[in-house]
């Protein structure tokens, strides 16, 4: 278990914005480590550093045990970067793409026909080689993207939101890329603002929050970090939730959180077999129907709530992709 | 879905036994030269607008201005003006890097580039490369469409070659300044305002349509002072044969002196600035 990026206290600030306040982290080889946060919380920052466009201004940051602030260019050698958007010539083909990126790695001209033959091959993009970027899909542009970012065969993925802006399909199949490549030894380095897609991905998350890292493990234990189970109704009829809350805010003293688009009333509970014996009977007195009541483990939706005090965000489509330059 | 996992299953990790050290300055610069190219060649209408425009305002100012505007010297309209619209023309083509440029910096691929493990001034290099490359056939096209419209000229193919080689070697100096314009502009549509208001002073206040004697004082001494002119005064008096027939004064070589030395200056200054916004680790 050896760490392929380790950080102590690392500090940086662009202008008014401590956009890494003392992050401390360790992403063990051999797995996809994804870091979850919302918007601002320093994830690109991070990567950014991670890829040596950034100098933090405090702080270690080792990659591969390489010190990345002291010797950039090493750490140039071992990564391969996917930034946010598909950084790909739309006017020249996939394949040459490829070839350019492998060459700057330092690949000679055959070498570097062959490595793009593999990355083609391997994201099942062959007969899309000889094409056109500009005629790709969305999903397919970033995938090359991520096919640009291997061709090197690079120690080190690093992925800056790698399917925001992909429609689910892609997303699935990027996703389905992504976890394959740890089976041929490149770690990878994601950053993620979707909580599914860091339980999909990784093995190991790391929340972070205002620039640094406010949480760490696998995601089963970030949702056992948050302890209680969840005690959830759904009544049969939407208009019986305002009762329902009242009944389960009344057994277990907790405040009881209400998703009218699910239907249902959710809340903590510490004992939780006895006060959903409880809830049952007095929704049975009061004649609520329930459609479904139960006890489950929290999502990491809630580990996140619990742990940023702030909603994280779900898997949409639409965001805005950007690059770091343009920040 | 299945399939795919399966292919990605059967490819090794490439090579495996050394890992590449990067590509050198050479092989850097010819690469990112190579791409910024292709995309020209195979976006049509990158390449043939410019000379369009460009044979639309030597029209314009051959026949519909060229009237009305005395140039001085030794010379009528046709001759003044073919020189100087032949040595400012490039302008409006560079014009268009900063567009590409903020582009490229905004699409993550300068992001990626900065990544890799190549000397970060190669990419900047190659692009200043492509960018002078890809106004040599412009160029021959402007000074065809020159003669063209009537212009003709005792001075000998070694002084015209002269005068493009002045040219080219303003192109690549301005071309780091554009460059740089993209690189700081932040979005296309703010480097594309950056770079018109940087061009159009350049080429409208300048000797190249109208002889500079005609502006009023304070104007005239930015036309006369200003890099392009010189440029122009070289272009024009190597052009006609000499400054008397031009109707500016000095001689020939002092303009190509002046404009070789004003494009070492911006070269200088902006290869550095360009290079170093570019390098720059943040």
């Amino acid at each position: 278990m050896t760490a392929i990026v380790e950080t102590r206290a690392l500090r940086k600030r662009f202008g008014e914005v401590e956009a890494l306040a003392g992050l401390d982290l360790a992403a063990t080889s051999g797995q996809v480590t994804a870091l979850l946060g919302p918007n601002g919380a320093g994830k690109t920052t991070f990567i950014g550093s991670v890829a040596t466009l950034v100098r933090p201004d405090s702080g270690e940051l080792r990659v591969a045990g390489i010190d990345a602030r002291a010797e950039p260019g090493r750490v140039r050698r071992l990564i391969g970067l996917a930034g946010q958007s598909a950084s790909v010539e739309p006017a020249m083909t996939g394949r040459e793409n490829l070839e350019f990126v492998a060459r700057l790695f330092g690949l000679g001209r055959r070498e570097a026909r062959a490595a793009a033959s593999a990355v083609l091959e391997r994201l099942d993009l062959v007969d899309a080689g000889g094409r056109l970027v500009r005629t790709y899909s969305g999903g397919m542009r970033r995938r090359l993207d991520l096919g640009a970012s291997l061709v090197g065969s690079p120690r080190l993925l690093l992925l800056d939101e790698p399917t925001t802006g992909l429609d689910p399909r892609s997303r699935m199949e990027l996703w389905s890329a992504i976890r394959n490549l740890v089976s041929d030894g490149t770690d990878v380095l994601l950053t993620t603002q979707y909580l599914e897609e860091a339980d999909q991905l990784a093995r190991h998350v790391v929340i972070i929050d205002h620039g640094r890292a406010i949480a760490a493990g696998t995601p089963g234990e970030l949702k056992s970090r948050v302890g209680r189970d969840v005690l959830e109704v759904r009544p049969q009829r939407v208009a019986d939730l305002p009762a329902v809350e009242e009944v389960v805010g009344h057994v277990t003293a907790e405040a009881a959180r209400v998703d009218r688009d699910a239907g249902t009333v959710s809340v903590a509970a510490d004992r939780g077999a006895e006060q959903l014996t409880e809830v049952l009977r007095l929704l049975v007195a009061r004649a609520i129907p329930v459609e479904d009541i139960g006890l489950r483990r929290p999502s990491l939706d809630e580990a996140f709530l619990a742990l940023t005090g702030r909603q994280a965000e779900h898997a949409t489509p639409e965001d805005e992709p950007a690059a770091l330059d343009a920040a | 879905m299945a399939s795919q996992a399966g292919a990605i299953d059967r490819i090794p990790a490439f090579g495996g036994v050394r890992r590449p050290a990067g590509a050198g300055f050479v092989t850097a610069t010819a690469q990112t030269a190579r791409r910024t190219l292709l995309q020209f060649a195979r976006t049509p209408q990158l390449l043939v607008m410019p000379p369009v425009t460009a044979a639309l305002f030597m029209v314009i100012f051959r026949y519909v201005f060229g009237g009305a505007i005395n140039p001085g010297g030794h010379t009528d309209y046709v001759h003044f003006l073919i020189p100087g619209f032949v040595a400012q023309a490039f302008l409006w083509n560079v014009m268009n890097i900063p567009a590409g440029v903020a582009e490229d910096a905004t699409s993550g691929l300068h992001d990626r580039l900065r990544s890799l493990p190549i000397p970060r001034a190669s990419v900047m290099a190659g692009r200043s490369l492509a960018d002078t490359l890809l106004n040599v056939v412009p160029l021959g096209i402007t000074v065809g469409l020159g003669f063209a419209v009537g212009f003709r000229t005792d001075a000998g193919a070694g002084a015209v070659l002269g005068a493009l080689a002045v040219i080219l070697a303003a192109i690549y100096a301005f071309s780091w300044l554009f460059i740089g314009l993209g690189l700081v502009a932040g979005n296309a549509q703010a480097a594309q305002a950056f770079a018109s208001l940087v061009v159009i002073p350049l080429t409208f206040v300048s000797g190249a349509f109208v002889p500079v004697g005609s502006m009023p004082g304070w104007l005239q001494w930015f036309a006369a002072n200003q890099p392009v002119t010189a440029v122009i005064n070289a272009v024009r008096s190597l052009m006609l044969g000499g400054t008397d027939v031009a109707g500016i004064g000095h001689t020939t070589s002092y303009w190509v002196v002046l404009s070789l030395l004003w494009c070492a200056g911006i070269l200088a200054l902006f290869g550095v600035l360009t290079t170093a916004r570019f390098a720059r680790t943040r």
